[in-house]
């Protein structure tokens, strides 16, 4: 599904991701733990094409296609979506016509007609009820005075209306109370399936009791220091990342 | 990033900036009281409408340019400017088929059709046009459907020939030749336009619509409208204009003059989309336009409604005086500013009459190297006893380059007034376009989409067919102006 080979990335002159080696494959859950200011959010920006960051080494293959060539956008259409950590406020444009609008810009990419009306708010109300996401809100502007726990619902309801084939989940925990964080897991639960691939960022092994993950990996100033099964994070949840920082201390 | 994106939008250009090749009957350059006696006898005008002209023309010529507008621009030499230009008919028209093929093909690209027999088929939608091109108006489809309402919708010069006891009667009365140095400019030089009259208790059964085109070199437009809606009557009226490319400044100087009597609604709606100039500043038109309407009798209620994208610079407030009890005057505005553009632009609510409303909504978007203000007055005179008035004016700046200017004036002399003013300034974020990208939608539909969002409680006010050529014309004003 992807394949990262040596990725170094870069704002201004400050180096973040030096080196990360990853390959997750089709069906697989990957999870990427680690302490504030590791890189987490870094590599999901670099990954879906934010231009501030610079990569300045390695390779990336999504699908059989260099990615670090693609346009944020074409990355999404070749099926990469990206859960924002802060999902972004757009008023006056209603959730229903944003989405459409990106459904149909993917269909077009791949060479299919728009989708009809009909069967575009079938979508919708089957999607939504997912997340038990109100259908309100799908009339709505995106995000627009939605609280926390909405914005994060809308981006798994946005996942499943556009059915990508790697889905990069950032810190979507974050801020989440426990029924939310039980909504949302179980949305992403029920997306998974055999040929799609989801990457977990998170700060907390608390996430990974809702979704299980084949692989654990730990990320440390730039680079996977670790990687293992899902037992990594219940040892990364009692030792702290402390423990870490000390086994793998390195200059900078 | 910013640079590439700018000079992507640069590459952008503006669609209707075609020349028509046709032979025009044209006076010479220059103005003087030979001129406007040549155009009034072109024109065939009584007495009356010649000596109206050259009244406003003795005014103008003791008046200044004003000076207070946030634009900057070399002043037109009025001397250098032809008043009349107009396509040279081979004979009299008797019906469309005589009409001049290279005109029916301008507006063919335009995307006007001006063939009434189109509407059976179901391809033209329900909206009664009137043409002006350059200076006179060619065609107004629909005449005898609306006569049948006893609707007057004709070309101004028809209307002073027809109806001269109404022209009389109400030319002037919104916007005197003496108001302000273009309106008098106006006054003394106009060539045609529209003029709409709804009689007593009827609701016009269609859209009327002036489109206006600017095609002969060297030459202004000076067209002048005139609307009157009768008591309990109700029109909706639109205008949209579009000029050629060219490397000088064509001036546009119209005045639109609405006056509703008791218990009657005027809805004008405009899309202004005159050619803007290079994306160094070059050439552009200079529209400097009055527009004013007066609500005269009693629950009476004008609305404007406009979408401004083009015209190198802009000096426009479409206002309403709120002379009758209970009246309503609205102002729903975009105005778009890009490259070197320079827009001042807002309205004047004047309340009069008690009870009477007024709501501004104002939406201004600069980017390139633009300037973009909002100048706006809101005035409740003595006895306007419980007046309101909302205001709101919000601004969107795209990139770094460019300006948004907000200058609201407001005087109240009656204690009793309500009035309320919020306004906001915003940028396009990185953050939004990112957003979308990663969902799959590019640069430019993204930027449709935020725009869109931002003018919606504006762009919703427009007639459906309006709404959605003003949103297309929106992202294309727009186009990679985000950096």
């Amino acid at each position: 599904m992807i394949s990262i080979k040596n990725l170094h990335a870069s704002i201004g002159e400050k180096e973040i991701l030096r080196g990360i080696n990853l390959e997750v494959k089709a069906g697989e859950v990957h999870a990427i733990m680690g302490p504030n200011g590791s890189g987490k959010s870094t590599l999901s920006s670099v990954l879906a094409g934010r231009e501030d960051y610079d990569v300045t080494e390695g390779e990336v293959t999504f699908n059989g296609k260099n990615l670090l060539d693609l346009s944020p956008e074409d990355r999404a259409r070749e099926g990469l979506f990206l859960a924002f950590q802060y999902p972004v406020e757009i008023p006056g444009v209603s959730n229903i016509n944003f989405l459409r609008t990106a459904l149909n810009e993917i269909r077009a990419y791949h060479g299919q007609e728009e989708m009809p009306a009909k069967d575009f708010l079938a979508l919708v109300k089957d999607k939504s009820k997912l997340v038990e996401l109100d259908s309100k809100l799908a009339s709505r502007s995106v995000n627009e005075g939605f609280s926390g726990g909405e914005k994060k619902r809308n981006e798994i309801f946005q996942m499943a209306m556009l059915n990508p084939k790697l889905a990069i989940l950032d810190e979507t925990d974050s801020g989440l109370d426990i029924d939310a964080l039980r909504i949302v897991a179980s949305g992403v639960n029920k997306l998974k399936s055999k040929d799609n691939a989801t990457i977990l960022i998170t700060h907390y092994q608390r996430l990974l009791d809702y979704i299980v993950p084949d692989f654990v990996h730990i990320l440390y100033k730039g680079r996977i220091v670790k990687s293992g099964g899902k037992e990594l994070a219940l040892e990364l949840e009692a030792k702290g990342y402390d423990e870490i920082k000390k086994e793998f201390e390195i200059a900078d | 990033m910013a640079n590439e994106i700018l000079e992507e939008h640069i590459q952008n250009e503006y669609k209707w900036g075609f020349t028509t090749d046709i032979a025009a009957d044209e006076a010479p350059k220059g103005l003087n009281e030979d001129i406007i006696r040549f155009i009034s006898a072109k024109k065939n005008e009584p007495e009356w409408m010649l000596e109206f002209r050259l009244k406003a023309f003795r005014n103008w010529l003791n008046m200044v340019e004003p000076q207070w507008a946030h634009v900057h621009y070399q002043k037109p030499n009025f001397q250098d400017i032809i008043y009349y230009s107009a396509p040279k008919p081979k004979k009299e028209l008797a019906s469309l088929d005589e009409v001049d093929p290279e005109l029916l093909k301008t507006f063919e690209k335009l995307g006007i059709s001006i063939d009434e027999q189109k509407r059976l088929t179901g391809v033209q939608s329900n909206i009664a046009v009137d043409i002006v091109f350059d200076s006179v108006s060619v065609k107004t489809t629909f005449k005898e459907t609306l006569a049948e309402k006893g609707i007057i919708f004709c070309s101004f010069s028809e209307a002073v020939q027809e109806h001269p006891e109404l022209v009389k009667k109400y030319m002037g009365m919104a916007v005197p030749p003496t108001d302000n140095f273009y309106a008098a400019l106006n006054s003394a030089v106009f060539t045609d336009g529209s003029f709409c009259y709804i009689p007593k208790g009827v609701r016009s059964p269609m859209e009327l619509s002036t489109y206006f085109r600017i095609n002969a070199s060297g030459t202004g437009q000076f067209e002048r409208t005139l609307i009157i809606a009768d008591e309990d009557s109700y029109v909706s009226y639109l205008e949209g204009c579009t000029a050629p490319q060219r490397d000088e400044n064509q001036l546009h100087a119209a005045v639109v003059e609405i006056i509703t009597h008791k218990n009657a609604e005027v809805k004008y709606s405009t899309v202004q989309n005159w050619y803007p100039g290079d994306k160094e500043g070059k050439g552009g038109i200079f529209n400097f336009v009055t527009k004013r309407g007066i609500c005269l009798e009693d629950n009476s209620k004008i609305s404007w409604t406009q979408v401004e994208t083009g015209s190198a610079v802009t000096w426009k407030y479409p206002s309403v005086i709120l002379k009758g009890n209970n009246s309503v005057g609205e102002f729903y505005s975009v105005a778009v500013t890009n490259n070197y553009q320079q827009a001042d632009t807002g309205t004047k609510m004047i309340h009069i009459g008690k009870n009477t409303r007024s709501t501004i909504i104002s939406k201004g978007i600069s980017a390139g190297f633009s300037n973009n203000s909002y100048r706006g007055l809101v005035q409740i005179k003595k006895g306007a006893s419980n007046a309101r008035n909302f205001s709101q004016c919000d601004s969107l700046l795209m990139g770094d380059k460019c300006g948004a200017h907000t200058f609201p004036y407001i005087e109240i002399k009656d204690k009793s007034a309500v009035v309320e003013h919020e306004a906001t300034t915003s940028k396009i974020g990185e953050d939004q376009l990112f957003y979308c990208k990663q969902r799959g939608i590019d640069n430019e539909k993204a930027i449709g989409l935020i725009v869109n969002g931002y003018c919606k409680e504006v762009l919703n006010k427009l007639p459906m067919e309006f709404a959605v050529e003003a949103q297309k014309l929106l992202a294309i004003s727009l186009e990679g102006s985000v950096g």
